[in-house]
């Protein structure tokens, strides 16, 4: 998702690796670059010049002089600052004392509410939570139809009527108690910042129902307008988080920096695909890294943990950091990735991949190809693919249901990915690691 | 008269939107004594706060600035008039012609796609309210078998256009969908065809190969279909608006941009940022949430209307 952006400011980055000292004329240079690639990532007027002029009043001066190698010196400031734009930590979500815990999700057309509702209904289930959907759109044609699909696909109880939405919420928050369902989330219909009269009825639901968190669903390929709309959304009905929507896609997701220093409200959730279980928690200071092209492993880690056990994710992790990585281990984790969600965005949180695969894209139908290409193959194949001549290619597409061309190619890539693994360990992690203080 | 309505709606509809962009452009132009470093740097403020990009911003201060010394210019009202030229410019130079409606074999087909949410089935509601109210038949193809209750929108705004529809199962193939209506619309005698397609984000490379196969499959049911493919864009997009045309284009070949949903953002810009770095021409904006806030795009009118 930032990739974009990490890409560009690496490059920055390397010009200046090359030169010994820093001058305040090639830190000009370096700054105005790095203000390019965020406006063009969609990252506020305003926050672009006050994160320039910061970067640069600490960048001349004495602690570059200090530094041992200026460009680290210039990473490490702009991913301090980035880090601070980005928030401290992670916020939780705040649940009711007494009664059910309500909350709504508010938001543009478009931006993704509905999706949005259904997600974080998934996700608290999971954390043993027991949902009730309300369907509060009355507006869009078919939005509640939409909500009852999801609510039906994930086992969830959606509530709507045909009353008004002030009382679908009242009603729906009614039943929650009745039937003892602890979490109620409101889907609103989708309005323009502008609309007043739609404003004025969202806030009738909000002073009925109480919600514990009043949700702003963001489209993460929101340009500048994003800053405005969180803060008339703030000014008019007052919110409490947001959630982040479609950052699978190549958004530089400049909106991001936006809504966390300008609106001054925390995102808490952000989607990362179109499947009902690609919602993630946001953690500012793993995007920070993000941003500068490091890749996120505690993310990558934690999915896993969330389909596989405790020890199997360390062993994850370890094969990963591996340098000896066969078709063994790739067929074993082929069948946990397929449980973590769409190859893209288990591959984006790998550090240093992302950008090595930029442009390339997984598709998941050819995860099944993979996997039966490797089910079709002995055990010393998968340990020693060298071994695999014309006759066995023969045979082991026969076997998995493909052709050659398809064998060749898995064994080409497998061979492009052992050396894209050998590439991760010979960055100087540690030297990473001393920058940034993990 | 025709066009000068169009222009009044227009304006009302970006009445928002002059305010956000064109109204700051007076105000800082009034407050200025003369033309200079100060000067340009506010206006270079509101043109990327409005999403005008990066390249397109620098590309209309950089012809202003050359414009000032080249004229003696010293009057800062003079900067409005000029600016308004450099976006023109900007606009004649992108779109040499822009291409009317061809005489089409009947009936016409405009395959319409874009990012989730931009707005799709409600341009397509649009557009086809428009033929229809032109005394053309028209027919709606609801090829988004993915999202759920995406058939039941399109069938509500068809009904309310009174426009036919043809219906699919969730997740039926699109393409094949796609075959069938085209097929029917040649029975049916039909003047217009769209089809609506789900929505996808450009990177995704199956669901792009997808949408390749829906155009493939249409062309064998009828060759030379669809021959308009629209993209329809969320306004309130910033630069990713560009990457989506981009990936769009390369992938089915963008016949013109739809930008919806250009009455809730108080910029517009993008459509700028579109014209200086695309070739492909905006053909509709979408300018309200009724039936008929649909109109054509055309330079002139809407920088009239951006700036009276």
């Amino acid at each position: 998702m930032f990739t974009e952006l990490s890409s560009k400011l690496e490059l920055i980055i390397k010009k200046l690796r090359g030169q010994g000292k820093l001058t305040e004329n090639n830190i000009k240079d370096a700054l105005k670059e790095v203000r390019r690639a965020l406006l063009e990532a969609d990252v506020n007027y305003k926050v672009v010049k006050d994160f320039i002029s910061k970067v640069e009043a600490r960048a001349i001066g004495q602690e570059v002089l200090k530094s041992i190698t200026p460009g680290q010196q210039i990473i490490k400031i702009v991913y301090d600052e980035l880090t601070l734009l980005l928030g401290k930590d992670s916020a939780g979500m705040k649940y009711s004392s007494s009664g059910p815990t309500v909350w709504m999700l508010v938001g543009l057309q478009g931006s993704g509410k509905t999706t949005a509702c259904g997600k974080l209904a998934s996700y608290y289930r999971k954390k043993g939570k027991t949902p009730l959907l309300i369907a509060a759109d009355v507006q869009r044609p078919a939005a509640v139809e939409q909500l009852m699909i999801l609510g039906k696909s994930l086992s969830i109880p959606v509530y709507s009527s045909k009353d008004n939405p002030v009382k679908i919420c009242q009603n729906g928050r009614g039943k929650a108690i009745e039937e003892k369902l602890d979490l109620v989330i409101i889907d609103t219909a989708g309005r323009l910042h502008i609309d007043e009269e739609l404003m004025k009825e969202l806030s009738l639901i909000k002073k009925e129902v109480s919600p514990q968190e009043v949700m702003l669903v963001v489209d993460s390929m929101t340009g500048q307008d994003a800053v405005n709309i969180a803060s008339s959304f703030e000014n008019k009905l007052g919110i409490d988080g947001i959630i982040l929507t479609k950052l699978d896609g190549d958004a530089r997701g400049g909106a991001a920096l936006s809504l966390l220093s300008v609106a001054g409200k925390p995102i808490k959730y952000v989607g990362t695909g179109e499947k009902l279980d690609a919602l993630e928690i946001f953690y500012p200071d793993r995007m920070a890294s993000r941003i500068l092209g490091m890749g996120d492993v505690v993310t990558l880690v934690e999915k896993a943990q969330d389909v596989i056990s405790q020890e199997e994710a360390q062993k994850l992790e370890k094969r990963l950091q591996q340098k000896a990585f066969t078709l063994k281990d790739f067929h074993v984790q082929l069948q946990q990735l397929k449980k973590m969600g769409s190859l893209d965005s288990v591959i984006n949180l790998i550090p240093g991949v992302s950008g090595t695969l930029k442009g390339i894209s997984m598709d998941d139908k050819a995860l099944i190809r993979i996997e039966a290409i490797i089910s079709s193959m002995t055990d010393v194949e998968r340990m020693k693919p060298h071994i695999i001549d014309g006759s066995r290619r023969r045979r082991i597409a026969l076997g998995s249901g493909t052709d050659i061309q398809e064998v060749n190619k898995l064994l080409k890539q497998f061979t492009v990915m052992q050396k894209m693994i050998k590439d991760i360990h010979k960055m100087d992690l540690r030297k990473l690691k001393g920058i940034f203080k993990f | 008269m025709a066009i000068k309505f169009s222009i009044e709606k227009l304006k009302l509809g970006l009445s928002k939107t002059k305010k956000g962009l064109w109204g700051k452009i007076t105000e800082v132009v009034g407050f200025s004594r003369k033309i200079d470093r100060e000067l340009l740097e506010k206006l270079e403020e509101i043109l990327l706060k409005s999403d005008v990009g990066v390249s397109g911003t620098e590309k209309i201060i950089q012809g202003l600035e050359d414009k000032v010394k080249k004229d003696k210019i010293e009057e800062p009202e003079k900067i409005i008039d000029l600016v308004k030229n450099e976006v023109l410019e900007i606009f004649e130079t992108s779109f040499c012609s822009i291409p009317t409606l061809k005489h089409h074999s009947v009936p016409l087909v405009i395959m319409v796609v874009g990012v989730n949410g931009t707005g799709k089935t409600t341009s397509i509601a649009k557009l086809a309210n428009r033929y229809s109210s032109q005394g053309k038949k028209v027919l709606v193809a609801a090829c988004d078998t993915f999202r759920a209750a995406a058939l039941e929108q399109l069938s509500i705004w068809a009904q309310r256009a009174g426009v036919d529809i043809i219906k699919s199962e969730p997740n039926q193939d699109p393409a094949s969908v796609a075959f069938d209506a085209v097929k029917a619309a040649i029975a049916r005698k039909m003047d217009v065809m769209m089809v609506d397609t789900a929505g996808r984000l450009h990177t995704k490379y199956n669901l792009m190969e997808e949408l390749k196969k829906i155009k493939r499959v249409m062309d064998r049911s009828l060759e030379g279909s669809p021959q308009e493919v629209f993209l329809v864009l969320d306004a309130t997009t910033g630069q990713n608006a560009i990457s989506q045309a981009k990936m769009f284009d390369q992938a089915v070949g963008i016949t013109g941009i739809i930008l919806a949903k250009l009455d809730g953002t108080a910029k517009g810009g993008v459509v700028i940022a579109i014209a200086n770095e695309l070739k492909i021409p905006v053909r509709y904006i979408g300018i309200g949430e009724k039936m008929d806030d649909l109109e054509e795009f055309e330079p002139r009118s809407f920088v009239e209307a951006m700036f009276t």
